[in-house]
This record gives C-alpha cells, sequence and structure tokens, in this order.
C-alpha cells in the first residue's frame, strides 16, 4: 500500500463538520441494519419452532430417518419403473394392486393401447391448456376494461380490477372442492378452478402490458373516428399480442404443474395417481409417474421458451 | 387533397409490394389460430364430457351450498303423535342452543289428558320416511323423552295429563307463517294461502284447492315440499313436519352452544366480564370468555389461526432459506461470474431439477419424510423455489452491466470485494424483489399444498369442504386467507416499488 494512507490529512472545522456527521450516519445505519438482522433472526427462530412444534413429527426426530422413505421408493429391478410406465406385465404380478400394471391400460384399437400414467398425463395436460385457453379468452376482454389507458371511468376500471384480484386470490381448492361437490368426480372441476386464477392472472399481466403499449396508433385511430372497438382491435392488439401469447405459454408452464397439484385433492389427472401410489407405496409406480411428469414438465418448459423466444425474443425472459 | 389515379395506385403498390400484398399465412393467420382455438374448445368440451357432466350435477345443492357459506338454517322437527299431541324436537347440533324458544316458533300449549299407547323405541322414528333432503342434517335425534322411552313394554297404553303442544305457528318472514295444528297446515305467502290436510292414518297429505307455484308434491298423497326462498322450505308429512328456517350470518360465531355466554348480548356479555361474579371459579371471566371463543366447537378460532399461521409460515420460511441458498449458487451458475462452463451446466441443471419436480412431488415425499405438517410445507416450497430463484437470479447475474466490475477490479481489489460492490448493488434491488414476489404467491400456493397433507389451512380447508356441511366454516377460512394474501400482496407492492425505485433512482 503506498505510505500516504498513513496518517490521515488534518480536517478544517466544516471538513470536521462533515466528518462528524459522516461518522453519525454511519453508526446510525450500522444500528438499523443490526436491529433489522437481530428481528428477522427472532421471527425466523419463531416461525421455526413453530413449524416444528405444530409438526407432527419433530425435526430432529424425523432426520435419521429422512432417507427411510428413499429405501421405500428402490424398486425390485430397474426394468419395474418401465415396466409401470408402458403398463407391460411385471414378473412379481401377485394379483396384488401393487404389480397390476396392464390393467390400467386405455385400448384405443383391439390391440394398440395407451399406458394409463399417459393418458392420465395427457389429461392433466389437456385440463392445463384448456384452462389456460379460457383465462385467455377472459383475461384478454377483461384486461382492456382494467387498463388506465383504454378505459378511462374509473367507475368501471376499478371494480374490474378488484375482481382480477378476488378471482386470483380465491384459494383454488376451494373451487375445486365446490365444484367437486357438485359435478362430482373428474376433471371438469379442476379446469373451472384453474381457469379462476387464471383469468384474474393473466387479466393483470395483460393490463399491465396495455397500460406499457404506444398509444400512438390508438391516437391515430382516434383521429379518423374509429371507435372504440375499432382502436382496440386495429391500434393496440397488434402491438401487445406477442406480449400476450409469451404469457400465455408462461401461464401454461404454471398451470401444469397447477393441474396436477389440484388432482391430487380430487380433480382426476396424474396427480392423483400420484399421490395414490406414494401413499400406498407402490415404489415402481411413483418412480414410473415421476418420471413422466420430470420429463412432462421440462418438455412443456421448453416448448413453451421457444415458442416465446419466437413470439418476442430476449425480452420474454427479462426480469419481473 | 391529391387523387390518386390508376397508374399512380398500382406504382405504390409496386413498391411495397410486403404490405399490401401479404402471404396467405400472414393473411389468414388469425382467423386460422382463432379456428384452431374453437376447434381445441369443442374438443375439449367433448373430451371432459362438459354436456353430460353438467347436465347430471345437482344444481339444487349448488344453491344451498352458497346460501351455507353466509347464513345457516335451524331445523324444528314438528311430530304429530295419532291424537294429536305434537312434539316439537331439534336435531342435537342445531345452532340453536340447548334450551330452544324461539320467538319466530309461537306454540300454543295446553293440558290435556292423553291415552298414551307405549311403543317400542324403534317405533315411529324409523317407520318415517327419510327424507330425501337429509343431506344437509345430521340425522335427527329422537327427543321425544317420555314417550318411547321405555323399552319393555312394547303395547300397553297409559293414561295421564300433560301439556302438550296443540298449534305451532312459524314465521318464515314477512307475512310468510307455517300454521301447524292436528290435522291440518296452513301456509301463507303474500298473498297466496295453501291449506294442507294431514291424514296420519292414511298416511296422506292433501292439498286444498289449488296448488300455488311453491309447493311440490311428487306423488300423490304424499309429502308436500314448501318453498319460501331464501327464508328456508319445509317438508310436510302426515304426522312429521320438518321445518327449515334460514337466517343471514355465521351462527354462534363468537361463543358455541355449551358456553355459559352463549345468547347473551354484547353488553351482558361485557358486564359480566367486567364486573359479573365469577361463573368458573378457577379463572375469571375474561379469561373464561377468551378461552369459549378460542375453543368454540364449530368454529375452532384456535385451530384455524394456526393452521393460517402455520401456512404464512411455511411461505416465508421456505423462500428466506431458498433465498439464501439460491443466493450463492446462483453466482456459480451465471456466465460471467463463474468461469467454468461445467460448474454452470451442473448448476443451472440442478435449478432445472428441483424446479421441474413440481412441489407437489416434493410436498408429497416430505409429508413422508417429516409426516403431515409444515416441516414437510417449507421443505417443498424451499426446493422448488431455490430452483425458481437461482434461475432467475442466475439469469439477472447474467444480464449485468460490467462496467462496475471492472471499476472495482481495476483498483485493486480481490475477487470477493469484487463481486461485493462491483455486482451485489447491481442485482440486490432485483432479487429482493423477486424473493418478495415469491414470498407473496407461495402463500397461495401453500394453501394449496397443504389439501395433500404438507400442514397449513389447506388440509382444514378440505376437511371442512369434504363433510358438505361445514360451508360457512369454509367462507371464514376464505375470508382469512384472502386479508391475508392481500396484506401480504400490499406489503410486497410496497416493499418491491421501494427496492426498484431506489435502484432505478
Amino acid at each position: 500500500m503506498p505510505t500516504s494512507m498513513t496518517s490521515p490529512p488534518r480536517l478544517g472545522e466544516s471538513g470536521a463538520l462533515i466528518e462528524r456527521h459522516w461518522q453519525q450516519l454511519a453508526t446510525q445505519r450500522m444500528i438499523y441494519s443490526l436491529l433489522a438482522v437481530g428481528l428477522l433472526l427472532a421471527v425466523v427462530t419463531g416461525s421455526l419452532w413453530f413449524a416444528n412444534e405444530t409438526n407432527s413429527g419433530k425435526f430432529f426426530d424425523r432426520l435419521p430417518h429422512f432417507f427411510d422413505f428413499v429405501d421405500d421408493l428402490l424398486p425390485r429391478d430397474g426394468m419395474e419403473i418401465w415396466r409401470a410406465l408402458f403398463d407391460l406385465p411385471s414378473p412379481y404380478d401377485d394379483g396384488s394392486f401393487k404389480y397390476n400394471y396392464p390393467e390400467g391400460r386405455a385400448y384405443l384399437t383391439e390391440s394398440l393401447y395407451l399406458p394409463e400414467y399417459f393418458h392420465k398425463m395427457i389429461e392433466t395436460l389437456n385440463i392445463a391448456l384448456t384452462s389456460t385457453g379460457i383465462g385467455l379468452v377472459f383475461g384478454f376482454a377483461l384486461s382492456f376494461l382494467a387498463a388506465k389507458n383504454t378505459m378511462a371511468n374509473a367507475w368501471i376500471r376499478s371494480p374490474v380490477r378488484r375482481l382480477m384480484e378476488v378471482l386470483r386470490a380465491f384459494p383454488e381448492v376451494v373451487i375445486a372442492g365446490f365444484f367437486l361437490a357438485i359435478l362430482s368426480l373428474g376433471p371438469i372441476p379442476a379446469v373451472i378452478a384453474v381457469s379462476i386464477h387464471t383469468i384474474g392472472a393473466l387479466g393483470k399481466m395483460f393490463y399491465e402490458v396495455i397500460e406499457n403499449a404506444d398509444m400512438k396508433a390508438e391516437e391515430g385511430l382516434r383521429a379518423v373516428g374509429a371507435n372504440w372497438f375499432e382502436r382496440m382491435w386495429f391500434g393496440l392488439v397488434p402491438q401487445v399480442l406477442p406480449n400476450f401469447m409469451s404469457y400465455f405459454l408462461l401461464r401454461l408452464e404454471i398451470n401444469v404443474r397447477a393441474s396436477t397439484i389440484i388432482g391430487a385433492v380430487g380433480g382426476g389427472g396424474i396427480g392423483e395417481l400420484l399421490r395414490l401410489s406414494i401413499g400406498q407405496g407402490h415404489e415402481a409406480k411413483t418412480l414410473a409417474i415421476v418420471l413422466l411428469l420430470l420429463l412432462t414438465i421440462i418438455a412443456v418448459d421448453q416448448f413453451s421458451a421457444w415458442l416465446r423466444r419466437r413470439l418476442v425474443g430476449e425480452q420474454a425472459f427479462q426480469t419481473i | 387533397m391529391t387523387i390518386l389515379n390508376a397508374a399512380e395506385m398500382e406504382a405504390v403498390a409496386a413498391r411495397h409490394p410486403d404490405i399490401l400484398k401479404r402471404s396467405p399465412w400472414q393473411r389468414f393467420r388469425t382467423p386460422i389460430i382463432a379456428l384452431a382455438c374453437v376447434l381445441y374448445f369443442v374438443f375439449a368440451w367433448y373430451y371432459f364430457a362438459v354436456g353430460k357432466v353438467v347436465g347430471g350435477a345437482n344444481w339444487g345443492i349448488a344453491g344451498n351450498y352458497l346460501a351455507d357459506w353466509v347464513s345457516y338454517e335451524i331445523r324444528p322437527e314438528i311430530g304429530i303423535s295419532p291424537d294429536g299431541a305434537m312434539q316439537i324436537t331439534y336435531p342435537r347440533f342445531d345452532p340453536i342452543g340447548p334450551n330452544p324458544n324461539p320467538d319466530w316458533l309461537n306454540a300454543k300449549r295446553e293440558t290435556v289428558t292423553r291415552t298414551i299407547e307405549i311403543l317400542a323405541p324403534a317405533g315411529s322414528s324409523s317407520t318415517t320416511p327419510k327424507s330425501g333432503f337429509n343431506f344437509m342434517a345430521p340425522a335427527p335425534q329422537q327427543q321425544t323423552g317420555s314417550d318411547t322411552s321405555n323399552a319393555a313394554a312394547s303395547a300397553r297404553s297409559e293414561t295421564r295429563s300433560e301439556e302438550v303442544v296443540t298449534e305451532a305457528v312459524i314465521e318464515m318472514g314477512t307475512s310468510r307463517t307455517i300454521d301447524i295444528r292436528p290435522g291440518q297446515v296452513i301456509l301463507k305467502r303474500g298473498s297466496e294461502t295453501a291449506v294442507i290436510d294431514l291424514d296420519r292414518v292414511g298416511g296422506v297429505v292433501r292439498i286444498d284447492g289449488e296448488m300455488p307455484a311453491w309447493l311440490e308434491q311428487r306423488l300423490p298423497g304424499g309429502r308436500v315440499i314448501a318453498y319460501f326462498g331464501m327464508s328456508g322450505w319445509a317438508e310436510i308429512g302426515a304426522d312429521r313436519i320438518r321445518v327449515r328456517k334460514r337466517f343471514l350470518g355465521w351462527a354462534n360465531f363468537v361463543f358455541d352452544t355449551n358456553s355459559p355466554f352463549f345468547g347473551k348480548s354484547a353488553g351482558d356479555v361485557i358486564s359480566l366480564i367486567a364486573s359479573g361474579e365469577r361463573i368458573d371459579p378457577q379463572q375469571s371471566n375474561l379469561a373464561l370468555a377468551w378461552n369459549n371463543i378460542l375453543y368454540n366447537a364449530e368454529w375452532q378460532h384456535l385451530d384455524v389461526w394456526t393452521k393460517l399461521l402455520q401456512t404464512v409460515v411455511m411461505a416465508f420460511i421456505g423462500t428466506l432459506f431458498a433465498m439464501f441458498v439460491a443466493f450463492p449458487l446462483s453466482f456459480i451458475a451465471a456466465r460471467n461470474i463463474f468461469r467454468n462452463r461445467a460448474a454452470n451446466q451442473v448448476a443451472k441443471r440442478f435449478f432445472d431439477f428441483l424446479r421441474s419436480v413440481d412441489m407437489l412431488i416434493w410436498a408429497l415425499f416430505f409429508t413422508r419424510a417429516f409426516g403431515p405438517g409444515p416441516l414437510a410445507g417449507i421443505s417443498a416450497i424451499f426446493f422448488t423455489d431455490t430452483g425458481t430463484l437461482g434461475k432467475l437470479y442466475s439469469e439477472a447475474l447474467e444480464n449485468i452491466d460490467e462496467k462496475q466490475r471492472e471499476g472495482v477490479r481495476s483498483v485493486g481489489a480481490p475477487p470477493a470485494v469484487v463481486q461485493r460492490y462491483g455486482v451485489v448493488p447491481q442485482v440486490m434491488p432485483v432479487f429482493m424483489s423477486q424473493a418478495l414476489y415469491f414470498w407473496e404467491s407461495n402463500t397461495r400456493s401453500a394453501t394449496i399444498i397443504g389439501a395433500v397433507g404438507a400442514g397449513g389451512i389447506g388440509l382444514k380447508l378440505w376437511e371442512a369442504m369434504r363433510t358438505n356441511s361445514d360451508w360457512e366454516n369454509v367462507a371464514y377460512m376464505v375470508l382469512l386467507i384472502l386479508i391475508v394474501v392481500f396484506v401480504f400482496d400490499g406489503i410486497s407492492n410496497a416493499l418491491r416499488s421501494r427496492l426498484m425505485g431506489s435502484g432505478r433512482g
């Protein structure tokens, strides 16, 4: 280090004042930081204690047995996973539920069949796609009523926004449960639940896109006397559509996961099978479903990322 | 204004062929996509058999379930003995309390001498045809006391004098009444009146005169159902009249029927707490009241609040820990920071793996490992979000401005300091903002993974819904969840806009 740093230069009167003030501010800031960290630590400790206390198994009691369930998940041989996945007969078949892989086959023709898990996975994907589609249609319509630059009337705008907030925050599991009680078991309650959430979520993203849109095209249309629908359709829609599509695809990724989870609470599809097979300890079936889910989710994510990149370029991957 | 002639128009068209003569795909893109969407929806309609399911659904229940969210029913049941004496009973868990004497049910009591044929206890209650509307009510409890209590004597008669109900008038709202007499029920709804004759011996119910639209009799001579709109309905059988009177609000929300404070007005309760004598000598009235509120048997306030807190804690701790773990890992995953392709790829694929194994799968696994409870939920959120946040963080790191790092490096700072002063100040607002966003969205997803056993309010919600009779509890929990989500939404938005604002300014 250079020697000039060894002794600080003498400060004048005003310099000393600034120096003192700086010291004061630095101390203050340090105290606040320490307080914040202390508070955070206290909250975290309290939360962890609370979580541990209210859990049915205690963390440190369970930790030595943590990997027991991994042992439970190992099938008798590696090929079992593939047999479970493709519904091939198992050599261990003893008539029990655990090895009855061929029973779930959905026959398309006499000899050609769709394995059970693929069949259910397609159902889950369809739930996701349908509900994202419904969300797109309604979110699209609502977003034009919620954006500041397309709807000047605050009496329409703010109820629409509140509606979307409620749709977004309303617990999906309640909607699914309610419609399960009315419509009985099946994928439709899941579609309704996911759709309602999607309408709120997409609507919000859409109206933010609209508010950031360039209004010059709309202004031009207004100047030649276009009505509201014409201004929206020819002035704004071409501009925002790529972004809308990008958000639609993003939602599709999220909804594939969401419909799996809804499935696990009774909404049909692969989620239900996963919950059952984990609960009953059917290791090969569980691993087959996990594998299928993993591959599907990766495939959907990659496909959607590729499409989004084509639609809006790198902008689609900017941070929130 | 100039007007173009045909030649000029063609010249303009020739200059801009890409605008005026577009390829068929460009021209018909929108209708094709719209048609594909419509076709897909048609396919989905058949794939999910929407028509069949919606047609076969029990929409009648839907209205009742929805009404249950914000209202409750009281279900008096009036039985008519063969000699014309009536008994008014309530199901055991009716929200009306142990000693019901509601002012909307006007019973005329007379002391009469009765000859009672004592039946075996199996008697009247089991021969009564079961109501098709029983899904709402717990099985009616027979509390007919002395009439049927003696099991040994199966068919002996006894004469005694006792007070019985000879007429009951139930008010179902303004100008809507049910007047029940031993042989006759007179129903009034607005200006319309219906008289229904009850033939107890033949078990036949007859409607006198015209049948108004709000009455329904499915079988001739069978039970009549009278609808009074939102104020309830009544089912009239030959010797049994079941009334469902609906009240707006949540019954016994503060004190349940077992509490000594039940049925008292707010002023009474306050004065009891402030200056009343101790009801329970062990504790003060305030402590007793608070205890009664917390352990309200129908609403289970303490349990609900604990579960809600679990959900909040799951989201908070899960996201916080995910942030702590994702933070250092994202530096390894970022191409421009950690210059080792293999390490970048390993870290990124690790994030992808954590993200792609769904939160549901993690939740189910950890529920098996830790047992049901918030630890499973925390772990599930932690693992999923480490992947998601790690991916977002490493992308943010790869987009940073290199100049600041260069500047710090050029004055000879060691690598750790370069990251601390050259990188962290740039990305910290983005990191925090994303963590806050995920904290808020995880509060929502924590509800749903709770339903598969990962702790929190989800399971409680799910259990309340499964019985189909506790929709008011569902409404209460939904309301609490909405409040929590909105509050967190506000906090997170405020913090984020402050962070992003200070980051930009």
